[in-house]
């Protein structure tokens, strides 16, 4: 096996090496080892770069199944044909969740001679990552960071996939007014729950604004600590004031604990509503809460069910026993984006690949986009969220109408 | 502002999240008042027994409740065997060595967690976590309120096993005097071992109570020590009905402070507490030894 291969003046660390070893014994895993000996044309380096440990090392590894499982498919289709066949070699690399740790993992793959680089699922972790790709000249195919400060940089490497946050709470409020006019406009009245960290804080500041504007009328605003112990009184508070809507905006531990106290104090309401909702998209909270989880609805990233190619990536996730979370089929996508961009590129420059990306116009994604094309800050101008809904053991799509697998249950029924 | 159901609200939740933070803090109080360390690895061994209780369920269907035993029993084995063999070995009688191994404990209990569980949040279901009574307005979940009555039980069990039993007064004995009570026949690091064991015995306790309507992750236990920490030395530092009161207290406050303050700012109100306590009277409210 040969060592991964360092340029310049780079000191290898006791860190960097266990991280090489890793990678390399992630690649043999994966079973593209021996074909990338085979060496038909050198193999070409694409960096996929998640948060696998740390506190989101959930959302991170689910990441990184998809880009595996994409780079798996493309290697045994052939690889890049017009790099003679270059099978795609991945450098793995962990953020641990954190910036500064993401940004020089991204200086060590780029020593590593990665041409592209996929990642890095946290919007904080992705604005350190493509800053410091930007010093190597490698682009960027950004998976699912939402943050619009990332495309709103003038970085020309940043090319991101998904939707941002203002297109998805944009998103999410019209289809609501929407989901709720159907419905003969039966709710007025909102409370919004959330964290009072950036992401929650953030969100609930946008609804807060924007809720008004749609005839909507925010009767609370409750912020609350990550982590927090107890929602007793939260939901206490959520009895009194009897809103319609109640609209959380919290990670998954706060958000599975406040459900389920919900339930627990029979809070009832015309609908639980979330955006980018930590849990309410999560087949855990599904499967392991089933009672508490149901009829609740987000405005979030998801694959297109009606796509084959949907089908058989679930399918072959949940033979290995895992969630088929939206981390994963994104990543895939981005992967199978990223072969495209080298295939038209023919060559395994940066700057090459970087221009390819920009001239996108693919149609291959199993996300529910019409295309990858990307506008002049970097972003997919078709990507976009949908509706979903939990409803019995599934999450199904609600909105919009040609891509539903289900129509909203809404108001949704006493769960009592 | 505040209506009376809110007022009545935040003094049930209070008191109910106050009892499980005065279990963790009794092992916690214990293990100070006897062996005058701070345990470091506490909050990673609740973790540990908190996965323990959801292993039990998901793999055997144990229910969390008739895991108690189990779980008592075990984390009272593993908190033994750790002083016997580890601590007590490796601290060569030196307090600061303990602080030190007891750390070391925690760092490699929670990565291990890391390793086989990853960052993953896991939780149980069963069939009563949705339960609830009603008390004059107030939905109360019947776990918590099952958990409330089993932390003042054990809390009381503890307190009596402490005064009357031969091992108490063992225990007792070696807190006060280390060397008269190897003078008299005392097998002291048999004491230490069983003092240990105890303290680690409630967070099985205080995981089995927990479980039906919390959730586990390899880092919960951080949520839990600092408070346990707070409580310990508001009740005063090795005292059990200090941890107790200490408990419920920090309990109120937080709820309290919740609901005066929102739910994020009101957490100043428990450190607030622990300040004023330290001012005023630094040895805590019950402040004498075991």
């Amino acid at each position: 096996m040969k060592k991964p291969t360092r340029s310049g003046n780079t000191r290898i660390s006791r860190r960097s090496l266990v991280k090489g070893s890793a990678s390399l014994a992630a690649l043999t895993a994966l079973g593209g080892f021996p074909q990338v000996l085979r060496a038909q044309g050198a193999a070409v380096k694409v960096g996929v770069l998640h948060p696998v440990t740390g506190a989101i090392a959930f959302a991170g590894t689910q990441a990184r199944i998809g880009a595996e499982m994409a780079i798996e498919e493309i290697n045994k289709a052939g690889g890049i044909k017009s790099l003679g066949g270059a099978m795609i070699e991945p450098v793995f690399g962990d953020t641990q969740g954190k910036p500064e740790i993401a940004a020089t993992e991204v200086d060590r793959m780029a020593n590593e001679g990665i041409v592209a680089l996929i990642g890095s699922f946290a919007s904080s972790n992705t604005l350190a990552t493509t800053q410091a790709a930007a010093k190597h000249g490698i682009p960027c195919i950004v998976d699912v960071a939402v943050s619009d400060k990332i495309v709103g940089r003038g970085l020309d490497n940043v090319f991101r996939f998904s939707p941002g946050f203002g297109k998805c709470s944009e998103d999410a409020l019209n289809n609501l007014v929407k989901i709720n006019t159907a419905a003969g406009g039966i709710a007025k009245t909102v409370t919004i729950i959330h964290e009072d960290s950036l992401f929650g804080s953030g969100l609930a500041g946008l609804l807060n604004k924007r809720l008004p504007d749609f005839g909507f009328e925010v009767i609370e605003t409750i912020a609350h600590a990550t982590p927090t112990r107890d929602f007793g009184n939260v939901v206490t508070k959520l009895r009194a004031a009897k809103p319609d809507l109640i609209v959380p905006a919290n990670y998954y531990n706060e958000y599975v604990l406040l459900a389920r106290t919900m339930l627990q104090q029979r809070v009832e309401a015309k609908a639980v509503y979330s955006v980018l909702g930590g849990a309410a998209s999560n087949y855990r909270f599904v499967k392991e809460h089933p009672k508490a989880a149901q009829y609740i609805m987000d405005c979030n990233h998801w694959a297109d069910p009606r796509k084959d190619g949907t089908k058989a990536l679930r399918a072959k996730v949940e033979a290995t026993g895992k969630f088929f979370t939206y981390e994963i089929p994104m990543n895939y996508d981005c992967l199978h984006l990223c072969a495209d961009a080298l295939e038209r590129a023919a060559s395994a420059d940066r700057a090459a690949v970087k221009s390819a990306l920009a001239a996108t116009n693919w149609k291959g994604m199993i996300m529910p986009y019409q295309a990858v094309e990307f506008d002049e800050t970097g972003q997919n101008i078709h990507a976009l969220p949908v509706n979903t809904q939990i409803i019995g053991d599934d999450i199904e799509i609600i909105f919009p109408e040609d891509l539903a697998t289900a129509e909203a249950v809404y108001p949704m029924p006493a769960r009592g | 502002m505040l209506d009376p159901i809110l007022l009545w609200s935040g003094l049930i939740n209070g008191l109910l999240q106050g009892s499980i933070y005065a279990l963790v803090a009794l092992g916690l109080t214990l293990i100070y008042g006897v062996l005058h360390i701070i345990n470091f690895a506490h909050g990673s061994l609740l973790m540990l027994a908190m996965y323990g209780v959801f292993l039990l369920f998901t793999n055997f269907g144990i229910d969390p409740y008739a895991a108690l035993p189990i779980l008592v029993i075990g984390m009272f084995a593993l908190g033994y065997g750790l002083q016997r063999v580890l601590i007590g070995r490796a601290s060569h009688g030196r307090d600061e060595n303990i602080l030190l191994v007891t750390l070391g404990i925690s760092i490699v209990i929670e990565n291990l967690a890391l390793f086989f569980f990853q960052g993953d949040t896991r939780t149980i279901d069963v069939p009563y976590a949705f339960d609830s009574i009603e008390i004059a307005g107030v939905f109360v979940a019947i776990p918590r309120l099952i958990a409330f009555g089993a932390a003042l039980l054990i809390a009381a069990l503890l307190w009596l096993m402490i005064q009357r039993s031969d091992v108490g007064r063992a225990i007792r004995a070696v807190a006060k005097e280390k060397q008269g009570a190897r003078l008299v026949g005392i097998n002291v690091d048999h004491i230490y071992a069983v003092s240990y064991g105890i303290g680690i015995a409630c967070l099985g306790a205080a995981a089995c109570l927990l479980m039906p309507t919390y959730l586990v992750y390899p880092t919960v236990g951080h949520a839990f020590v600092l408070i346990a920490f707070t409580v310990v030395v508001l009740g005063g530092m090795g005292s059990f009905p200090g941890a107790l009161l200490g408990g419920l207290l920090i309990g109120l406050c937080e709820s309290f402070g919740g609901l005066f303050l929102g739910e994020s700012f009101g957490q100043i109100g428990i450190f607030l507490v622990f300040i004023a306590v330290l001012l005023f009277r630094p040895s805590g409210l019950l402040g004498s030894r075991v």
